[in-house]
């Protein structure tokens, strides 16, 4: 039996605390009327108004869930085929080099990934703008995803796949009608997991992305440079909302689909 | 199936060469090059066009006097030691916050874990810049924490923790914190709790059981997320450049600067490299540790 003390609810009521308080700030004084963020003045959703009503805040949001949508989408596609070569593929030339390239940009600084992109668009004489940032933003993302897709092709069992194709299957079938639905829930995590840090990426858009298009994060970061802005609050209170109720709801989710597994194996139990 | 088996490889494969390692050659490229007042601003003096004797040519001016002036000016080999001390003091620091929340959801009854995960994942999900931009309300000479003190009668001036390293430390234990947690949880969550029992038995106090059983089996998962902290920790620069001030020195911050301020690509290009060899050494640590770590697994 393992015991839990006061000790372990104070850390975890401190831990909690120091991961929440700093975002539950924000939230409340997003609702402040002053302009001056440290002093109350009172409740007002003004700076929401004024937020929906700056233009470049607007433009540089629906740059970057274009972005986001495209590159996290693109990024699913390679890096579950790269997973697939990685768990499946067997041995070929260059294997090595192939996981290298798989593991190393997700401990790369984003410093480098950046800056060596920038130098690669500009020597082949490629026009910066939404269509580099893609590029760039697909690159370090299909790793992820690859990694995150790779756990799941391990974890599952291998003689269904095999079942498919001694049942005249032909490999890309097995793949569609097997295979697919299996990993379908790493291959969903692996997107969102793309999409958010596209959404999130900052350093590597900034050396990519070249004066014609500018991103939310871009924005965001110019202008904080400046100092704490009510705007900004308003501005992460609404990606902040997004974020929670999305991670809400994909947890509840999945707690419904074990309790629904359990069931259905108690189920199954008692017939055999 | 041999024209499939060729594509599944080949696209993934070819997307990282072209967009991931053919760069890394740029860079190294570049940064054997001069500084130039020109677009793009340096020379290059390495030109494939012209052939074998282009190489040659590069051969015979090849220097290596960008990083001869990387170890000649004291900024940068005091920003990659300034950025090697912070990350580790953060790393440090992150353990010493980050074990007991992992332990003690460890604890907490079993269906309440996946709760507690949950909440753990949530602010990595959110937007990295805007928790760090949370942080400045906080710690500024006017912010929230300098008014609960002063009301509170702790201090009588209002303390400068914005714009110093301390900024910078918070910053860091706060965003990364979620990666030290998780490895060390999942080690702590496998743990046999027989073990525990036995030691209690045979007489064994609770504290000197924790460091003689639950310590070092957890040791995998503090190595994993020491340093899933402390390799994003030395090339950061959006915590630096938002809470650190002019005072902190990094070395993401001067690359940065170099690159989009001074607009001397080939010292940027060298600081990239010089930072890549630094990093190579934690890179490998770590792979190590995570194929042990797999292996005890298997």
């Amino acid at each position: 039996m393992r015991r839990f003390s006061w000790f372990n609810a104070t850390s975890l009521t401190l831990g909690f605390a120091f991961l929440y308080v700093p975002m539950i700030i924000l939230v409340v004084y997003s609702f402040n009327e002053s302009r001056l963020v440290t002093v109350w003045a009172g409740f007002s959703t003004r700076w929401y108004g004024e937020l929906l009503r700056d233009q470049a805040f607007l433009d540089a949001a629906w740059v970057t869930v274009r972005v986001a949508f495209v590159s996290s989408t693109i990024a699913t596609v390679l890096g579950t085929m790269a997973a697939y070569v990685l768990v499946r593929g067997g041995k070929f030339m260059g294997r090595t080099l192939f996981s290298g390239m798989i593991y190393a940009p997700l401990v790369m600084p984003e410093v480098i990934t950046g800056l060596s992109l920038l130098l690669l668009f500009i020597s082949i004489g490629l026009d910066r703008g939404i269509f580099t940032i893609i590029l760039a933003h697909t690159t370090f993302s299909m790793c992820y995803v690859s990694v995150v897709v790779s756990s799941r092709l391990v974890s599952f069992d291998r003689s269904v796949e095999e079942a498919a194709l001694d049942l005249g299957c032909t490999p890309f079938d097995a793949f569609r009608s097997v295979t697919l639905p299996l990993i379908a829930p790493a291959v969903i995590a692996g997107w969102l997991l793309a999409f958010t840090l596209s959404l999130d990426d900052l350093v590597i858009a900034s050396f990519t992305a070249g004066p014609s298009a500018t991103t939310l994060p871009i924005k965001i970061f110019s202008s904080v440079r400046m100092g704490v802005s009510p705007e900004i609050n308003a501005l992460s209170t609404i990606l902040i909302g997004i974020v929670t109720v999305g991670v809400v709801t994909a947890s509840l989710v999945s707690k419904r689909r074990i309790v629904q597994r359990e069931r259905d194996e108690k189920m199954a139990g008692q017939t055999a | 199936m041999n024209i499939g088996r060729h594509t599944l490889i080949g696209v993934p494969y070819l997307w990282l060469l072209l967009l991931f390692l053919v760069p890394f050659g740029i860079i190294f490229k570049i940064s054997l090059s001069d500084i130039a007042l020109a677009i793009p601003p340096y020379t290059p003096s390495l030109d494939l066009s012209e052939g074998w004797p282009g190489v040659r040519d590069f051969l015979r001016q090849l220097d290596f006097e960008n990083y001869v002036f990387l170890t000649e000016d004291a900024l940068y080999w005091k920003a990659y030691l300034s950025s090697l001390k912070i990350a580790t003091i953060s790393t440090f620091l992150a353990l010493c916050v980050g074990y007991p929340i992992a332990y003690a959801m460890a604890r907490a009854a079993s269906e309440w874990r996946p709760t507690l995960m949950m909440l753990v994942i949530l602010p990595f999900w959110t937007s990295f810049l805007i928790r760090v931009y949370a942080w400045i309300g906080i710690l500024s000479t006017e912010g929230y924490l300098n008014q609960l003190l002063l009301w509170l009668g702790i201090i009588t001036d209002p303390l400068q923790i914005m714009n110093t390293p301390t900024a910078v430390y918070i910053g860091i234990v706060y965003t990364y914190l979620p990666f030290m947690i998780l490895p060390i949880y999942a080690t702590l969550e496998r743990m046999d709790d027989s073990l525990l029992e036995a030691a209690e038995d045979l007489g064994c106090s609770r504290l000197s059981a924790f460091w003689i059983i639950t310590f070092p089996l957890s040791r995998s998962g503090i190595i994993a997320g020491c340093f899933l902290v402390f390799i994003p920790a030395i090339g950061e620069f959006v915590i630096p450049s938002l809470l650190g001030g002019s005072g902190t020195l990094m070395i993401g911050k001067v690359l940065w600067e170099e690159f989009f301020s001074n607009r001397d690509w080939p010292v940027a290009s060298a600081v990239a490299i010089v930072l890549l060899l630094i990093l190579v050494i934690p890179i490998i640590l770590f792979q190590k540790n995570q194929e042990k770590t797999q292996e005890a697994d298997a």
